[in-house]
């Protein structure tokens, strides 16, 4: 959707319930026709929460635009349902991780951006699936003290629980894009949820204009920045480690589950080069590799994958970190992914997920840029 | 194994329309280089995964030499400006990940360079030896 004039404009709260308002928002945009199905986070009738696609307003009642778990990132499921036409005319509900991740899938040809309205949520800190299900076995998840943080930017976790390991060092938890942006940082949630939208939107779901009180931005700034100071203590100690160890060392536990790469919303191939017959190696060549090095670390070619993956997705990495939660050997993949991408797509001036018309590094190219390269004696 | 008596071994992704013919060229003119480089020709640089580079690093080759057309000389327009890239990124990742990025090279000879091919090689071999056998050699657990 193209964005002529953009309104801010103020979902109404009734009884305090900001999760009911963004409800009634989402049967807006079904009921007016503006999309046929919404791709939101449900809270299933067992009780936990998994992406739907939802197209009978009624069933919208269960919807949780603010679920603070994540388990997968959305843009992996809002693909499908938009790649090709024939298709539906949708919305989808993300996390500005999943935008971000959504603008990778777009610019690999794996989702699509027509017919779709984008609605970005400020993101308040999310759990992982074993920490949410564990709060609402040990009774319950307590939203109201985030979304009063949200007004203040001092979001803290539940007691007793943190958030997850890619949201403690996420500098980018805010709507910056999107079609409609749900700007809950600053806001006085119990009031009202503060939404940013095209002005043809707003007018046909009946929106006014309001003037925003201006703290959103200085409250974004207090958060961004002491996620900043997590995270470059965290990439401190990883490039240390990669240093001293190597990859070797780091992912010395892992066993080669592929978690990692299932999970990844950007790590889409069907047709993945560690699951074809190159990596279906001849018995005989163990022998050989293992003859050379006195020993053989099996399955083979573990760092390998690694360093594959890296090399194959780094620049795209959104820092969403549903690879760190999807590992069964804890380990930090998340962090060294985010901590070796800063620096990779530094050198290319390359943000994952800030502009669908900025190309992938890796296919386009300069005829004038770093022209000493291979022409060394 | 002493200083004196290690020979580095080079593996080399060579396209097919330049840096190959530019090796047969050194070859046929009888140009002497080291025996240090083990060819392997692919139809472009920019067809070289990193996946490949990085088999031949972990598996204990010393140096990794990817040859191509010289920019404006590919012969499919623009594999060689891809694959700038693709090892600008992969040398990178290699620094950050805590291996040695300068056994990696990147160099273009084009099919009249057969000398600047034995050069090369005999440069890569001399500046191998010096730095001394690769670290993977010795790692098993990678």
């Amino acid at each position: 959707m193209i964005r002529r004039g953009i309104m801010q404009a103020q979902i109404p709260v009734e009884d305090g319930n900001a999760v009911a308002a963004l409800r009634g928002f989402l049967k807006g945009l079904l009921e007016t026709g503006v999309v046929e199905a919404v791709v939101v986070p449900m809270e299933t009738p067992a009780g936990a929460v998994t992406p739907a696609l939802v197209a009978d307003p009624a069933l919208l009642d269960a919807a949780d635009p603010l679920a603070p778990v994540m388990g997968l990132n959305m843009a992996r499921v809002v693909g499908p349902v938009t790649i090709r036409e024939p298709r539906g005319k949708v919305a989808a509900v993300l996390r500005p991780c999943e935008y971000r991740a959504l603008i990778e899938l777009v610019k690999l040809q794996q989702a699509s951006l027509d017919d779709l309205v984008t609605v970005v949520v400020d993101c308040l800190g999310t759990y992982t699936v074993p920490d949410y299900e564990a709060m609402r076995a040990k009774g319950g998840v307590s939203r109201g003290g985030l979304f009063a943080a949200a007004r203040t930017g001092e979001l803290a976790p539940q007691e007793g629980y943190t958030f997850r390991d890619a949201c403690q060092m996420c500098e980018r938890p805010h709507a910056e894009r999107g079609d409609v942006q749900v700007w809950l940082f600053g806001a006085d949630l119990s009031a009202g949820v503060p939404i940013s939208l095209p002005d043809d939107l707003g007018e046909r779901l009946g929106l006014s204009p309001v003037e925003a009180d201006g703290r959103r931005a200085e409250v974004i700034e207090k958060i961004v920045a002491a996620r900043i100071k997590v995270r470059d203590e965290w990439f401190a100690e990883i490039r240390g480690r990669l240093q001293e160890e190597g990859v070797e060392g780091v992912f010395a536990a892992c066993i080669r589950c592929h978690n990692c790469m299932t999970n990844c919303p950007i790590c889409y191939c069907k047709t993945c080069l560690f699951k074809s017959p190159i990596f279906e190696h001849e018995p005989i060549q163990y022998m050989n590799w293992v003859r050379r090095k006195g020993a053989y670390r099996l399955p083979a070619d573990t760092m390998l994958f690694h360093l594959t993956r890296l090399n194959h997705m780094v620049l795209s990495c959104v820092g969403c970190g549903v690879c760190t939660d999807a590992c069964p050997a804890d380990l930090p993949v998340g962090r060294v992914f985010r901590a070796v991408g800063q620096e990779v797509q530094a050198v290319f001036e390359y943000v994952p997920g800030r502009d669908v018309e900025e190309p992938l590094p890796l296919v386009t190219f300069r005829e004038d840029e770093w022209s000493e390269v291979g022409e060394e004696e | 194994m002493s200083d004196t008596d290690f020979e580095p071994k080079i593996v080399a992704f060579l396209c097919n329309w330049c840096t190959y013919t530019g090796a047969d060229l050194a070859g046929t003119s009888r140009i002497q280089y080291p025996p240090n480089v083990r060819i392997i020709r692919l139809m472009c640089s920019g067809s070289v995964d990193p996946t490949y580079v990085l088999k031949a690093l972990l598996d204990g080759a010393d140096g990794v030499l990817i040859g191509g057309c010289h920019p404006g000389d590919c012969h499919y327009q623009s594999g060689n400006y891809k694959a700038r890239r693709r090892v600008i990124a992969l040398k990178e990742i290699l620094k950050q990940a805590g291996m040695e990025e300068d056994r990696v090279w990147l160099r273009w000879i084009s099919a009249s360079e057969g000398q600047r091919f034995a050069e090369t090689v005999a440069k890569m071999t001399e500046f191998l030896k010096e730095k001394g056998p690769s670290p993977m050699r010795q790692k098993w657990a990678v």
